[in-house]
């Protein structure tokens, strides 16, 4: 062996709940490889405890979080993307290893995905203008409609589209209010976990944000069947209608709003429209009476 | 001392200490202050180190499944469900004495807590509320949570809560004077009030988090051993630290030795702090382990808390149903 060689480093990557980064509870870890099946990382396999912790964090962040002016949740959103722009060549390697993408590839999916996070930023202050407004009554009232965060919202995050799944998926979760836990791709879990430091390091309050690595089925079941999650967006199970249904049928149990799995993964690259901001809100109406 | 003690396993006990040969009556020793001052400083250290050590050690095991089911339900039957605010309106005690008498309106199973405690002018609000459904109400006396008044209104706040209907009376010790070495002091205001008491059990409150170390805390059981108090109890709520581990682990010891001593069984309440099942379950491991079986029993052992009750019947929704409950299913409190 030259003297010369240096070791890998090896890294054991963790979960990240409540702005920390605990270890898995039960301890697991899996192996993450790259599109060629090479070691790139351990990854911490979250288990229902986890899940429990983080939906735990999540309404801990809940309610100061969405008492936030709209503007603040804009421009903490902008300062992720801003933080993405730094890290950059970190996250073209990551989609790299993860999705087997070229460097050109790789890099417009990376532009790409800080460009998406912007432009939902900028909705932080206009979607209560689009959804809610004054409505007409007949009778001596002002009648006003505005929207509301749903709660906490269990996502989860597509399986093919590693980062711009993820940023589509989560950014219109929080900038309109909500808390989220994140169940990210099972096989590629490095953007996810790169954007999980990238939000310790922001400005997003701990918590608002909780991203659990590792097996659906070990957390799924537990994210749908909580009473205490609001809603769930089932995105990153598409296709697979037996799961789906069995989530939905957990979810019906305290009334969760559901975000039915697609067919197949949807193309991210297209205009998201706003379809995404208005999934999770809740419209707030308020009479008032006129004069007197 | 001429008289040696009942002790059960005398000879096997702890080879030092002053309670080996304990008299029936404790005459000589709460004579004078001297003389508690002898016998109280003559108890053997705690140490602190080991205490914390053994009560961290306690908080490691695992209890799961038909365990964790007792347990939860055990910890809920030895709740004090507890309000003590200024802000305290006879509708917010009616609503508290409800939940003490069907903690989870959703499951008839769902086992009543010990008692609601409040402040002596909520007693009679209180007891309308309870009727006769065996949930007791406790009174905070004594010009609580200071204990800075003289003795006649102590006794006078004593009387008024048991007349207006209190089964247990939960008074705190003048710590000022404790702490300056008026044992016999502190020790005459506890027999003054259990007097006072009447047929309502009385409940002395240490306020550990004033009391410095451990050793004050292993005196100050003694003393309120000796004079009678059917409980001691770690803290008042308002002073933090509240209730920890350690210092019920010396509390328990403190009933322990006593029971060996003078075959009289002291119940313990730690209070304020605990506000986890996963807590809850810490202490009656250690209730168990220290004290010993006896103990695990709301007449010997009870918790002093408010928030505690939520996280108990959430985990035992949890327990039922297999998915995670949430507050949103619980009432505010």
């Amino acid at each position: 062996m030259s003297t010369d060689t240096r070791l890998d480093v090896r890294k054991t990557y963790k979960l990240f709940v409540g702005g920390a980064f605990p270890r898995s509870e039960s301890g697991h870890s899996y192996v993450v490889t790259d599109s060629k099946g090479k070691f790139v990382a351990n990854a911490a396999n979250a288990s229902r405890k986890d899940a429990r912790d983080a939906v735990q964090a999540a309404r801990k962040a809940f309610g100061s979080w969405a008492s936030r002016t709209a503007y603040n949740r804009g421009q903490i959103l902008y300062r992720v993307a801003e933080l993405m722009e730094d890290r950059r060549p970190q996250f073209v390697e990551a989609v790299r290893q993860s999705e087997g993408a070229t460097a050109a590839r790789a890099t417009k999916v990376v532009d790409e995905s800080i460009d998406r996070l912007v432009w939902y930023a900028g909705w932080s202050d206009k979607v209560t203008q689009v959804v809610g407004g004054a409505n007409p009554v007949a009778g001596p009232f002002f009648n006003l409609s505005t929207p509301e965060p749903t709660g906490v919202v269990a996502v989860l995050a597509p399986q093919e589209s590693s980062l711009l799944g993820l940023v589509s998926v989560v950014a219109p979760v929080i900038v309109t209010g909500n808390t989220c836990v994140v169940a990210t791709s099972h096989q590629r879990p490095l953007p996810a976990i790169t954007f999980s430091e990238v939000l310790a390091t922001s400005d997003v309050p701990g918590g608002v944000v909780n991203i659990l690595t590792g097996e659906l089925s070990r957390t799924a079941p537990t994210l749908a069947s909580h009473m205490d999650v609001n809603a769930i967006d089932l995105t990153g199970i598409a296709g697979d209608d037996a799961l789906a249904t069995e989530l939905e049928v957990s979810a019906a149990d305290n009334l969760k709003r559901v975000r039915r799995a697609p067919a197949a993964e949807p193309d991210w690259t297209t205009d998201p429209g706003t379809d995404r901001l208005t999934a999770f809100l809740e419209t707030k109406t308020v009479w008032h009476p006129i004069g007197i | 001392m001429t008289t040696t003690s009942t002790a059960p396993n005398e000879g096997t006990g702890p080879a030092t200490g002053g309670w080996d040969a304990l008299p029936d009556s404790f005459g000589d020793i709460v004579r004078s202050d001297a003389s508690l001052s002898r016998f109280l400083h003559g108890l053997p250290g705690v140490d602190q180190v080991g205490a914390e050590a053994r009560a961290a050690s306690l908080g490691t095991r695992s209890i799961k499944t038909t365990a964790k089911e007792y347990a939860i339900d055990l910890a809920i039957r030895m709740v004090d469900l507890t309000t003590l605010e200024g802000q305290d309106t006879p509708g917010k005690v009616r609503a508290l004495a409800s939940k003490a008498m069907r903690p989870d309106p959703a499951d008839p199973t769902c086992p009543a807590a010990a008692a609601v405690c409040v402040y002596p002018d909520m007693v009679a609000t209180a007891k309308e509320t309870l009727g006769s459904s065996g949930v007791h109400v406790a009174a905070v006396a004594t010009a609580f949570p200071s204990g800075r008044a003289a003795l006649d209104i102590k006794l006078a706040d004593t009387h008024d809560a048991v007349e207006a209907g209190a089964d247990e009376i939960d008074m705190v010790i003048d710590r000022g004077a404790f702490l300056a070495g008026r044992y016999k002091q502190v020790y005459d205001e506890i027999v003054a009030v259990r007097e006072a008491c009447g047929d309502a059990h009385l409940k002395v409150i240490f306020e550990t988090g004033e009391l410095q170390t451990y050793d004050n805390v292993r005196r100050a059981s003694w003393l309120a051993m000796m004079a009678g108090g059917h409980f001691i109890k770690t803290s008042t709520g308002k002073v933090q630290p509240a209730a920890t581990l350690p210092v019920t682990l010396v509390m328990l010891e403190a009933v322990r030795d006593f029971r060996e001593a003078t075959g009289q069984m002291v119940g313990v309440k730690p209070a304020g702090g605990i506000r986890t099942s996963k807590d809850a379950i810490k202490y009656l491991v250690m209730v168990n382990e220290i004290a010993g079986p006896d103990w695990l029993d709301p007449d010997w052992f009870r918790f002093g808390a408010s928030t505690l009750l939520n996280d108990l019947l959430m985990q035992r929704t949890k327990m039922r149903t297999g998915r995670y409950s949430g507050p949103d299913y619980f009432t505010l409190d």
